[in-house]
């Protein structure tokens, strides 16, 4: 019994080495799986998100009808996690052929040779709008079927009571009637206070939402010509003055250090101005009526009024066995039925001007009318560079001490020393 | 017999280790077209001299054990004295200081944040205490009050594991010991020195030994209720190893840190192991 109970154990223990040495050497070994069978594989990150990916498997299913030849399999993962598998799959050289990424991530993959360069005509192209399309090194990688834009929400029932004039698209409010209005919304007695700057979220929404504001103010993330240092852009007297402005909010308890996540404060109103996006106006406009719900522009502080731009992008790996018909796949996915459904789907604006008429909440008088507007207006990438990874990080550490307290200057200059540092330890993030 | 034991710790802790020790010496990058090179001590030279985050965490990790590991022992052993009597419904008070252990520290980390913020319950309870003159303290967001915050926290966690485990301890000394004692006529303080204590020795070693390596590692709850801030108030060994190697990239320097961690915790134990077994 002894030793039948050893061999057992050993064979098993051995099992499962040979088991995981498999895993591992699988992994390293095909390059696409799914590949050989003249199919082709799609990664994408709304997993759970049903609508979303319900367009896309309506894409794929059409697709695969019209090209029995190369069908597409469809795998997707939840948003949390998605980052981290593409990652682990790049790493390990696992990549599926065609795969969504968030815009600002596209050059770092790029970068690294985990893309190939988009090949789909000039004419969709060109029809496309610059923020949903990824450039990085004069070469195309990525195109989105969408893009959003930052808007202020208001309360205009707070707005009239504090008797604060509304700004339009084409004049937005300066620095000086943004404060203004702070200081009387603040002052209000139904409110907690004056503005959620939606500082509850994590992960990019720090740089996607703050930089346009230290953009505006006449300072960067970092040297947008070179990309080869953010000495004197992040820690410029302009910048400063951004850092000081925004540690102000704080301190004069216009805004609170934590609110609520997902903007329920503003939802319940208990806030009657919040910073936030399109993807919250028709929860909003649900919430109080679509009179009472102001979709406001963003702040010129001095250097014009911006807001970030860039959102979920399809591209093409480097590994694909099939890299035309993964092309072809996006070129079909691209066509105004399907930025139509995506747009009524999830409420995001297409990136095919062509489409917007049809959609239900873009166009003429619609609901999200004006959040187009402000996105076709104010819409700034992010840097477009392989360090964004590395300075989205080292940007999100550095306003969320300016925003507890910490000394503006001092902070920022530590930013762009820990920036300053990764690029020379990467060589400049030259192309290879 | 314990090959295959053996086999699997090597996989997944002795390669994982050496490779740290390896990737610490050089640049390498999680993602990237360049190939590593060789670059001596850079990364712990950039450690300790360049990287102020880094020197702020060492403190703040040290810090963190520093008051964890006495104060959550102590409190384990005094919450376990007092559940060790023989009285009706002491194992629903045991049940319940026991409850958080079983929660997954995540949920745990989210739910306190809710207690820390502004409006949440600390500030309420303290504002009703007083009467309406307690002004709302972002727990989490001031430097002088986040890693308290966390540490506390941590402790609540924590400490009915470790209740447990003393228990176990004391419902091993022999009963005897304790009725001749009372024959001997001691009172309380004296029964708790000369006979529980000293036979909660190999216990407090094993706790001693395991808070303090949790201790040292800490990191979920800095991930999910402050990101190490703020202005590097919370920020741990591991979190910074994580954010500059993994997030930032940066796994050379991320396997520096590592390294380095790996020294510290090597050191401490080695030199708790050394007092420990003086006393015997």
């Amino acid at each position: 019994m002894l030793i039948n109970r050893r061999t057992f154990i050993g064979i098993s223990a051995g099992a499962a080495v040979a088991a995981t040495l498999a895993a591992c050497s699988s992994q390293a070994g095909s390059g696409s799986g799914g590949s050989s069978s003249g199919g082709i594989t799609l990664w994408t990150h709304n997993g759970g998100n049903t609508e979303e990916l319900g367009v896309v498997k309506e894409a794929v299913d059409a697709f695969n009808q019209a090209n029995p030849d190369t069908p597409v399999t469809l795998k997707d993962f939840p948003q949390e996690s998605y980052n981290d598998a593409i990652a682990a799959a790049a790493v390990s050289g696992d990549l599926p052929d065609i795969l969504d990424l968030d815009g600002p991530i596209m050059p770092n993959w790029a970068w690294a040779g985990y893309l190939a360069p988009l090949n789909i005509s000039a004419e969709l192209e060109n029809a496309i709008i610059d923020s949903a399309k990824g450039y990085w090194n004069d070469t195309l990688y990525s195109v989105g079927p969408y893009d959003t834009s930052l808007c202020f929400l208001g309360r205009k029932s707070a707005f009239d009571a504090a008797g604060i004039p509304i700004p339009t698209i084409d004049k937005p409010w300066t620095g000086q009637e943004f404060d203004d209005a702070l200081a009387k919304l603040s002052a209000l007695e139904e409110y907690d206070v004056a503005i959620d700057f939606s500082n509850a979220d994590g992960a990019e929404w720090w740089p996607y939402g703050y930089a346009p504001m230290l953009q505006s103010f006449g300072g960067d993330l970092i040297d947008r010509e070179t990309f080869a240092t953010a000495d004197g852009f992040l820690n410029n007297d302009k910048a400063i003055a951004w850092g000081t402005w925004f540690q102000s909010c704080f301190a004069k308890g216009y805004a609170s250090q934590t609110p609520s996540t997902d903007g329920q404060d503003f939802l319940q109103g208990r806030v009657p101005l919040y910073y936030a996006g399109g993807w919250k106006v028709l929860q909003s406009q649900e919430a109080f009526g679509q009179d009472e719900v102001l979709i406001l522009p963003p702040v010129d502080f001095g250097e014009g009024a911006h807001v970030g731009g860039g959102s979920w992008q399809w591209g093409v790996s480097s590994t694909s066995s099939n890299p035309e018909a993964a092309n072809k796949f996006i070129e079909l996915l691209m066509q105004d039925e399907y930025l139509v459904k995506y747009s009524n789907a999830i409420g995001n604006f297409p990136s095919v001007e062509s489409a917007t008429p049809k959609t239900n909440y873009y166009g003429e008088g619609k609901p999200l009318e004006k959040v187009y507007e402000i996105g076709k207006q104010y819409a700034l990438l992010r840097p477009a560079t392989p360090g964004y990874k590395v300075i989205s990080s080292i940007f999100d550490k550095a306003a969320r001490d300016i925003v507890s307290g910490a000394d503006v200057k001092t902070t920022l200059d530590q930013a762009v020393k820990d920036i300053d540092a990764d690029i020379v330890s990467n060589n400049g993030y030259k192309a290879p | 017999m314990s090959s295959p034991a053996l086999i699997l710790l090597l996989l997944f802790m002795g390669i994982p280790i050496l490779l740290t020790f390896g990737l610490s010496f050089t640049n390498t990058r999680l993602i990237s077209p360049n190939p590593p090179a060789f670059i001596g001590l850079d990364n712990f030279v950039r450690a300790f001299a360049h990287d102020p985050t880094f020197i702020r965490s060492l403190l703040n990790t040290a810090f963190f054990a520093v008051v964890v590991v006495p104060c959550q022992s102590l409190l384990a052993l005094a919450l376990a004295v007092l559940v060790n009597q023989k009285v009706t419904g002491v194992t629903v008070f045991r049940t319940m200081i026991f409850m958080p252990v079983v929660t997954s520290m995540v949920v745990v980390s989210i739910l306190w944040s809710f207690f820390y913020e502004d409006d949440g319950l600390f500030n309420s309870v303290l504002n009703t205490l007083t009467g309406g003159g307690w002004t709302a303290v972002a727990w989490l967001n001031d430097p002088g009050t986040a890693m308290p915050a966390i540490i506390i926290l941590s402790v609540w966690q924590g400490v009915g594991l470790h209740m447990i485990i003393w228990l176990s301890g004391l419902q091993g000394i022999d009963p005897a010991l304790y009725e001749a004692a009372d024959l001997d006529g001691v009172n309380g303080w004296q029964r708790f020195r000369y006979v529980t204590w000293p036979g909660l020795h190999s216990t407090m070693v094993f706790i001693l030994v395991t808070i303090t390596i949790a201790a040292l590692g800490l990191f979920v709850q800095v991930d999910v209720m402050t990101s190490g801030g703020p202005q590097d108030a919370t920020s741990t060994l591991v979190y910074h190893a994580v954010r500059k190697g993994y997030r930032e990239q940066d796994m050379g320097y991320g396997s520096a840190i590592s390294l380095i961690f790996f020294l510290a915790v090597l050191t401490i134990s080695l030199i708790q192991r050394r007092l420990t077994r003086d006393k015997d």
